[in-house]
């Protein structure tokens, strides 16, 4: 195997394991929900925590760092990567289980669901990383939800701005005032079954189709 | 057609994605009345997460993984069946351009001729000891890893200790090329293209090379799924088998391009992808080369899971040390792949199918004609090193690789 290159890094990690204090890595692209799960790790007592989010030269600093623990993101691309360099632990009768129970399908579901895995040094007892596991799930669940929310919020702003558009290509082609605007908006998109911001919007593309140069 | 079943497929974006993106976007889904989503992955490890929690029914994946996956080696995959073979070939290894003038020193030709090159590396190696070179491959159960190892060992290098190899994602590698942080890699397309029209790199060889029609892509089935869906898998089976023989029409090359470079799938120019499907590869240095079934989707028998493709991967597993050779896992990799499956799925369709389940891999030197239900030539399908699997006789085949 190209064990070789590897089970030296991995025999290092597992001699230089400490007794107690588990060393966590948290390895995320992202920035922010690095930060809430570091955030998270640290108020629950895990100090013993390094936060990667470059994955340049992932793989040294992996073998210099030793954890025993990893939490990374589910989509994080160098997951093959990592996952080679517990496999070939194998060739050390020290394999590195992944997730916190592999018999455990709920907390892999759960794990997967939020979009999270973790990895954690054989022989460690799985109640000891389990908390962590559990931390990570529901960090990784409450951006999600964040992110969602900002979406949606974002969303909102772009609607207001396009009916304000169309309010105002109203009031100028047709000498109306801001509310008859609005009111013929909402009028329409009752009429038609369909939202005001739909009506909106197809003004707002005909306008532009009509008058291309023109600002509306 | 009414829609009958609701299927959703992981895939990695990859070229050899091809036969699941056009059965969703060429519409041979809808005609078997199957609503097809396709999930998109960034890792091998979260496609086998997603099968395992049933995100995903099916998936695009590598040849040996499901194999790997039923013999306990890559938790937490569920039990896996391979129903159907997603082409042949369409890998390459390619090298810094440092590394190919140095091979370019001691023999190698950009016809990419596997002994040859191979043996202009072994040279390039000898003539620099205690600095081994670095290569990379996607995945430890993978083709990639088998077919380097495989070229490399018979190449006279030694996998493990004449050479470094890792595993990185084919995104990063012609960055991790260009930058000299590995010397080569095996990839699949676009990687290797990418790599030499972006990155300055040079094809060493290529998979059909290396061993001409030979595995890699399958669709992984999760078995419980299959079991309770048979209908639904067998329909996909067909929307496949139709996407296969599109993909293969070299008038319809440009619009598959077009296509896979869509964001949503492959996500990257389509100039990077149809040389993997005109068989007209960049090898480096502004030239290109014409290489005979550098990626066959459908001639050849290209979709059918052979169980020797099966074996032959599982004496990899054994070679390399992944695992130790017993009876019982033998027969497990064996039954992964799934002939009957795929015969009962397209019998109806009148095609030309293998008789057997498994061949004498390496025997065929050229196009031959196999006794089928009609009219089907497989092969060449020969190890460029000359050597034969017969899958009655594995252990004989384990023992002389283990000798080597």
């Amino acid at each position: 195997m190209p064990a070789q290159q590897y089970s030296r890094i991995l025999l290092t990690a597992v001699a230089k394991m400490k007794p107690s204090g588990l060393n966590v890595l948290v390895i995320d692209e992202n920035r922010i929900r690095a930060a809430i799960i570091e955030e998270g790790l640290r108020d629950a007592g895990y100090d013993q925590l390094t936060v990667i989010d470059d994955m340049h030269g992932l793989a040294r600093r992996i073998a210099d760092l030793n954890p025993d623990v990893i939490v990374i993101d589910l989509e994080n691309p160098n997951r093959d990567m990592l996952e080679s360099m517990f496999q070939l632990s194998r060739a050390v009768k020290r394999p590195i289980a992944m997730f916190v129970d592999k018999s455990d399908e709920a907390s892999i579901e759960a794990a997967v669901e939020a979009g999270v895995s973790a990895y954690i040094v054989d022989g460690l007892k799985q109640e000891r990383v389990r908390p962590i596991l559990k931390m990570a799930i529901s960090r990784f669940n409450a951006f999600s939800r964040l992110n969602r929310e900002l979406e949606e919020t974002r969303g909102e702003l772009e609607n207001r701005k396009v009916i304000d558009r169309a309010k105002g290509l109203l009031m100028r082609s047709r000498g109306l005032t801001e509310e008859e605007a609005y009111a013929l908006l909402r009028r329409t998109a009752m009429n038609q079954n369909r939202k005001i911001v739909e009506i909106a919007q197809s003004l707002v593309t005909a306008a532009s189709l009509l008058d291309p140069g023109g600002k509306e | 057609m009414t829609t009958r079943h609701a299927i959703t497929a992981g895939f990695v974006p990859l070229l050899d994605s091809a036969l699941l993106v056009v059965a969703r976007e060429i519409g041979f889904a809808q005609e078997q009345g199957i609503d097809l989503t396709l999930l998109r992955e960034r890792s091998w490890a979260s496609i086998r997460d997603r099968l395992a929690v049933r995100h995903v029914d099916v998936a695009h994946i590598l040849g040996p993984m499901p194999i790997a996956g039923n013999l306990g080696l890559n938790v937490p995959a569920p039990e896996m069946i391979v129903p159907m073979s997603l082409g042949l070939g369409g890998n390459a290894v390619t090298v810094s351009q440092a590394l190919w003038q140095k091979m370019a020193n001691n023999g190698a030709t950009a016809n990419l001729d596997a002994r040859t090159n191979g043996a202009a590396l072994r040279k390039a190696i000898d003539a620099q000891p205690g600095t081994p070179l670095r290569f990379a491959v996607v995945h430890p159960y993978s083709g990639h890893n088998y077919e380097l190892r495989y070229w490399l060992a018979a190449s006279g290098i030694d996998p493990d200790r004449d050479i470094e190899i890792v595993v990185l994602p084919p995104p990063d590698m012609g960055d991790a090329l260009a930058e000299g942080v590995i010397d080569g890699y095996c990839a699949g397309e676009p990687w290797n293209t990418f790599g030499v029209l972006r990155r300055g790199g040079h094809l060493a060889t290529v998979k059909a090379a290396i061993w001409r029609s030979s595995p890699e892509k399958v669709l992984g089935v999760n078995a419980r799924w299959g079991r309770a869906n048979p209908e639904a898998m067998a329909a996909l089976l067909v929307a496949l088998h139709q996407a296969s023989l599109w993909c293969a029409r070299p008038e319809n090359h440009e619009a598959l391009a077009s296509l896979l470079a869509r964001p949503a799938y492959v996500g990257r120019d389509a100039e990077l992808l149809l040389p993997a499907l005109n068989g007209k590869l960049p090898v480096g240095g502004g030239e290109v080369r014409a290489i005979s079934d550098f990626f066959v989707p459908n001639a050849k028998a290209a979709t059918f899971p052979w169980k020797s493709h099966a074996l032959w991967f599982y004496t990899q597993m054994v070679r390399w040390r992944q695992i130790e050779h017993t009876a019982e896992r033998q027969r497990i990799a064996a039954e992964t792949y799934r002939p009957d499956i795929y015969r009962a799925a397209l019998k109806h369709l009148g095609l030309a199918m293998p008789s057997a389940s498994a061949k004498v891999e390496g025997a065929l030197t050229v196009e031959t004609p196999v006794g089928s239900s009609g009219a089907l030539t497989l092969g060449p399908d020969g190890f460029f090193d000359g050597g034969r699997f017969d899958p009655d006789d594995l252990d004989a085949y384990i023992a002389a690789q283990s000798a080597g």
